[in-house]
């Protein structure tokens, strides 16, 4: 109740000093729409947004989750395989040395304009993160714990899955967290570099049009999705790893 | 358990080019309780993660034997000082973590009378974190029996309890450890003076064998002569570098 609360009088306070700040500086509307601008073609155009979030959307979930599933596979491969290691890992860093922006127009070529070169996008940029915190939680198990397998004569996987794999979840669940806030970028990006729906693509096209105040309201709607995921995903994490240990 | 074998231990250690101890013998008596009493860092653990097939960093220069020629690798079971439950598991997964790790089938009878055993049917769907210390070090235990091997390495196991939760541990141990080969680690003189079978204490000169108490394990905490021995340890532990 006081974090909603909270969150209300925060949400007024910023509305209200951009208010302040229109009325003060005189803008005018194409530089910097008024919040009640903004509000009113949101609520205009209402379903024309909702169609393009639910694109947008749909590209971020889909790309969050095969990219969390991809991350989760090669942290286990990494940690499991010392040859892993020694291959693939130089590869990931150095693959982090490319930006993955600089990607999005090949992905595009390749790929074309559909949902798939957007997904693709999400999934590359929440990759590295949830593959390297898993990673990191499967090599940091407590040592003890590692003897006392070794003690009992467990087999390699089999420690990895009772003991190694458990005992990262919280380090995954973090992964995962830095996940729901990043693949929304990715997917923004793909639909800017070429999209034909979508809130990227919506932003575009209404600034290309001088509709500052629709290009405002997707923004706005954008980063509360964003905000609602990120909320979903930390909640979602919170609970597992709650539940996992009491 | 008749099949309880007797350890010969000789050799010297060192980790990293840094001579832990000077080569010594030690012999772990089969079915009895040999304590090993030190104070912190003259190695007693070092000999123990040997013993335990855990010394991959250390040199060890010397040799293993076990009486009945048998290999050492499964055959041996440890229980630390921390317990090292694993937090995701309840009571009775942990107990049978070793059959999971393995891949070997779970007799869930037998680990149901061993939760039982150590007193903790009531507890027996909680997790760790539920559980108070001296029933987590009980899980520990039990885990410990349901691996039924018959040599038992203990490092330090009741230390972090409180004095009355470690003189029960210390009973409950010794009676359901009765006819192992046990290697008991500690730095509490009173301990080694109520569970010792036979008694040595380690410092930086070697092993020192310490008669102990005439009586049977385990001793009342408060008789003569148990008091006289841990007197005697605990003036060892002082007097000697």
């Amino acid at each position: 109740m006081m974090r909603a609360l909270r969150i209300i009088g925060v949400t007024i306070f910023i509305l209200s000093l951009w208010h302040l700040l229109v009325v003060l500086t005189g803008l005018p509307a194409f530089i910097l729409p008024s919040p009640a601008r903004v509000g009113m073609a949101l609520v205009g155009n209402l379903e024309l947004i909702a169609h393009h979030a639910s694109v947008t959307m749909a590209e971020v979930m889909i790309g969050l989750l095969l990219g969390a599933v991809l991350g989760v596979i090669t942290a286990i491969s990494l940690a499991q395989s010392p040859v892993a290691r020694v291959v693939v890992r130089p590869m990931m860093v150095l693959s982090q040395a490319l930006p993955v922006f600089a990607l999005a127009p090949v992905l595009t070529l390749w790929l074309g304009y559909g949902l798939w070169p957007k997904i693709i996008m999400a999934l590359l940029i929440i990759y590295f993160p949830v593959t390297s915190a898993f990673f990191d939680g499967l090599m940091q198990t407590p040592r003890g714990m590692l003897d006392q397998a070794r003690v009992m004569q467990a087999r390699p996987w089999q420690i990895m899955r009772h003991i190694r794999i458990p005992a990262a979840i919280p380090a995954l669940a973090s992964g995962l967290r830095l996940a729901a806030v990043y693949a929304p970028i990715g997917a923004i990006i793909g639909e800017w570099v070429g999209a034909s729906q979508g809130l990227g693509y919506l932003m575009l096209l209404a600034n290309g049009r001088a509709k500052i105040d629709l290009m405002f309201a997707a923004l706005i709607v954008l980063a509360v999705l964003t905000l609602l995921l990120h909320a979903s995903v930390d909640r979602l994490c919170s609970y597992v790893v709650r539940r996992q240990q009491a | 358990m008749s099949n309880s074998p007797t350890l010969h231990f000789h050799g010297s250690a060192t980790i990293a080019g840094t001579s832990i101890f000077d080569p010594l013998d030690l012999d772990i008596a089969a079915a009895k309780w040999t304590c090993l009493l030190g104070a912190s860092g003259v190695g007693k653990t070092t000999i123990l993660r040997l013993l335990a097939g855990l010394g991959d960093h250390i040199d060890h220069v010397g040799s293993i034997k076990i009486s009945d020629g048998q290999p050492l690798a499964g055959r041996i079971s440890l229980m630390a000082q921390t317990d090292n439950l694993m937090p995701w598991l309840d009571v009775f997964d942990n107990i049978v973590i070793g059959n999971r790790l393995r891949g070997d089938a779970v007799d869930g009878d037998r680990a149901e009378k061993l939760i039982a055993q150590v007193g903790l049917a009531a507890h027996r769907h909680k997790k760790p974190n539920a559980l108070s210390g001296g029933q987590r070090q009980r899980v520990a235990l039990a885990r410990t029996l349901m691996e039924g091997r018959p040599i038992v390495l203990l490092d330090e196991p009741f230390s972090a309890l409180d004095a009355k939760i470690r003189a029960e541990m210390q009973e409950l141990a010794a009676g359901l450890f009765a006819g192992k080969t046990v290697c008991l680690i500690t730095h509490d003189p009173g301990e080694a003076a109520r569970l010792g079978d036979i008694i040595f204490v380690m410092n930086s000169t070697g092993l020192h064998s310490v008669t102990p108490p005439s009586s049977p394990v385990i001793r009342p905490y408060d008789a003569p002569d148990v008091l006289a021995c841990q007197g005697q340890l605990l003036r060892l532990l002082r007097e000697t570098p």
